[in-house]
């Protein structure tokens, strides 16, 4: 059953209703390793939809998908080992210190006490936090706390991370410096599948998706989709495949 | 270190962390038990009394003594007939006792300030028996007041409290916890490991059991030592109905929070369905033989009710389990239900 190797996520005719309603519409792509893959749409497109199943929580109406090497259906409990999670409020526990929240994480992704304390060495390293440990969460700027989040759900090394809006309400300085974070994970080989509003960071990625009404509408890599539908910028793109919208939310 | 552990030890850091959760949960059982078993209390001590008096002689004479060493009044002397309606309207006086003679026979009449119909009422009580002591032409009807002798409502207000705490701490505490999370977003963070949703239910609904058993022992303390409650074994039948309604409340607070999205929600859904029936219809403090038909029917749905009439029979009446199994089995019911149909709807709503 397993995809070839360099398919990371692989879905055919992903579908999901809600009654007669077709959140998600048989949308097939592939997302290769190492690969940043941006996942656009407007609100209420199925971005969210799509990306639960993926996640293995929520079980597709038909269709086929698989997620490293798991299929989605059947081995969803497999899949949520070897994925990672981001959501846009850089969820952690607010009432926790950083290196709480760091054992908490790696234990629920069951690391070993040794396994965890390298992690956890590297990750105060590489993001230059170790003065922050006994921290309380709440009380470290909202930067930090988005670097800490990203090192946190990448923390047991998984072969695909899933941003949700992971740069909604922050700045542009410190959006420039999460999208670094993005591309040295990917350079390790750690395949990135972000969704995102912001359409200029839609240009840092390799590959865009776009999602309009349920169903994939366009996708391909930023330079493909500005010459295939003659746009100076991933905005005008945007703008040209989402006008087709019937639903509004 | 399992999932579950970590799960249960973050929740734990969390409440341990938060001064308000800890002043909630451990003041306020103590408060409340003190305020019921000393300062609010259903006997009336002190009634202020003044007598009118057409013509003294022997009898008078008695009945008034009588009400002078009594303990429950204070006696305030002989007033003439027209003062009565002053002092009555000014509040200097609670009662007015008039002996008229006619003949050799003393015809008693006491008129009441009912203005607080309770206090009223117990005054006519007292008058009656003090009135009837020695009356020599009457029997008096002796009344034998079992399992609480002394009428003591500190013994009635244990039961009650208890129901109301634990659904305060369990209910209220845990709903709001869950959507916490919700509402932060860690609940999908969760969702998406690997960790299973029983743990996920567990690690939250364990802490919260722990901390409801350390109330358990608080609270059962305080009533055995200061408010003076009679030891006996019945408290360990006590103990274990204690911990069925602590699941229960947990359950209940569970289900709450697979309905609402906000804290504030949880907050309000709690209170108003599950606080302030519990206040006014378990029982607690208005006795539900009182109420109207209808009202009797909807306290049956009350968790606390039953919870409260079977601690009242086991902590006051000293009854054994055989006469607690219609509130056990009640209560057992209600914990399977709601928990059955808060995992259905946890589940449902993550698919």
């Amino acid at each position: 059953m397993m995809e070839t190797p360099d398919k990371v996520i692989s879905v055919k005719d992903l579908t999901k209703k809600f009654g007669d309603f077709a959140a998600v519409d048989h949308i097939s792509f592939d997302v290769f390793k190492g690969e940043i893959f941006g996942f656009l749409g407007a609100n209420g497109a199925g971005k969210t939809t799509a990306m639960r199943m993926l996640c293995g929580l929520s079980i597709p109406t038909s269709g086929t998908g698989y997620v490293a090497g798991c299929d989605i259906i059947k081995q969803s409990e497999l899949i949520k080992r070897r994925i990672g999670y981001m959501s846009q409020k850089f969820s952690l526990y607010s009432s926790l210190t950083v290196n709480e929240n760091i054992i908490l994480f790696s234990t629920i992704y069951g690391m070993t006490k040794a396994e965890i304390k390298d992690a956890s060495a590297k990750l105060y390293r590489e993001l230059d936090m170790e003065n922050m440990r006994d921290t309380l969460v709440k009380d470290i700027p909202v930067g930090w706390k988005q670097k800490l989040a990203f090192a946190v759900s990448t923390i047991h090394n998984p072969e695909i991370v899933f941003l949700d809006e992971p740069t909604g309400g922050v700045d542009p300085v410190t959006r420039r410096k999460f999208w670094e974070l993005i591309y040295q994970a990917s350079s390790r080989g750690m395949t990135i599948f972000v969704t995102t509003h912001y359409l200029d960071e839609a240009e840092y990625c390799n590959r865009i998706s776009i999602m309009v009404d349920g169903k994939i509408k366009a996708l391909g890599s930023p330079e493909e989709l500005k010459k295939e539908y003659d746009g100076s910028s991933m905005d005008e793109v945007f703008r040209k495949v989402a006008e087709t919208a019937v639903r509004d939310d | 270190m399992s999932i579950f552990v970590s799960l249960v030890k973050k929740e734990a850091i969390h409440i341990v962390r938060d001064p308000r959760t800890m002043i909630i949960t451990l003041f306020m059982p103590l408060v409340l038990l003190l305020l019921f078993g000393f300062a609010i209390s259903t006997e009336v001590n002190n009634v202020r009394i003044m007598s009118v008096v057409d013509n003294h002689d022997e009898n008078t004479r008695q009945i008034l003594e009588r009400l002078s060493v009594n303990n429950y009044f204070s006696y305030q002397g002989t007033i003439a007939p027209q003062e009565v309606d002053n002092v009555l309207r000014a509040g200097k006086t609670d009662a007015v006792l008039f002996l008229k003679h006619n003949g050799m026979a003393i015809i008693p009449q006491v008129v009441v300030d009912a203005s607080n119909t309770t206090l009223a009422q117990t005054i006519a009580g007292y008058m009656s028996g003090v009135l009837n002591y020695g009356n020599s032409y009457r029997a008096p009807v002796l009344t034998y007041t079992l399992y609480n002798p002394q009428m003591k409502s500190a013994y009635n207000f244990v039961p009650g409290i208890m129901g109301m705490i634990f659904i305060l701490i369990c209910a209220i505490m845990t709903s709001v916890s869950i959507v916490r999370e919700k509402e932060s977003g860690t609940m999908n963070l969760l969702l998406v490991s690997p960790a299973k949703s029983s743990a996920i239910i567990l690690g939250k609904l364990v802490p919260y059991f722990l901390l409801s058993c350390l109330i358990l022992a608080t609270m059962l303390s305080i009533a055995y030592t200061v408010l003076g409650l009679p030891v006996s074994s019945a408290i360990f039948n006590v103990i274990w109905v204690s911990l069925i309604y602590i699941i229960l409340s947990l359950s209940i607070g569970l289900f709450v929070s697979t309905l609402v999205e906000t804290q504030l929600a949880a907050l309000i859904v709690s209170a108003v369905l599950f606080m302030l029936p519990v206040i006014t219809l378990s029982g607690m403090i208005f006795p539900i033989d009182n109420m109207p038909e209808v009202l009797k029917g909807v306290s049956c749905i009350i968790p606390a009710r039953w919870y409260t009439s079977a601690l009242r029979k086991l902590m006051i009446q000293h009854l054994d389990v055989s006469y607690i199994m219609q509130e056990v089995s009640i209560i057992v019911g209600m914990t399977i239900l709601f928990l059955s149909l808060a995992i259905l709807k946890f589940n449902s709503s993550n698919r």
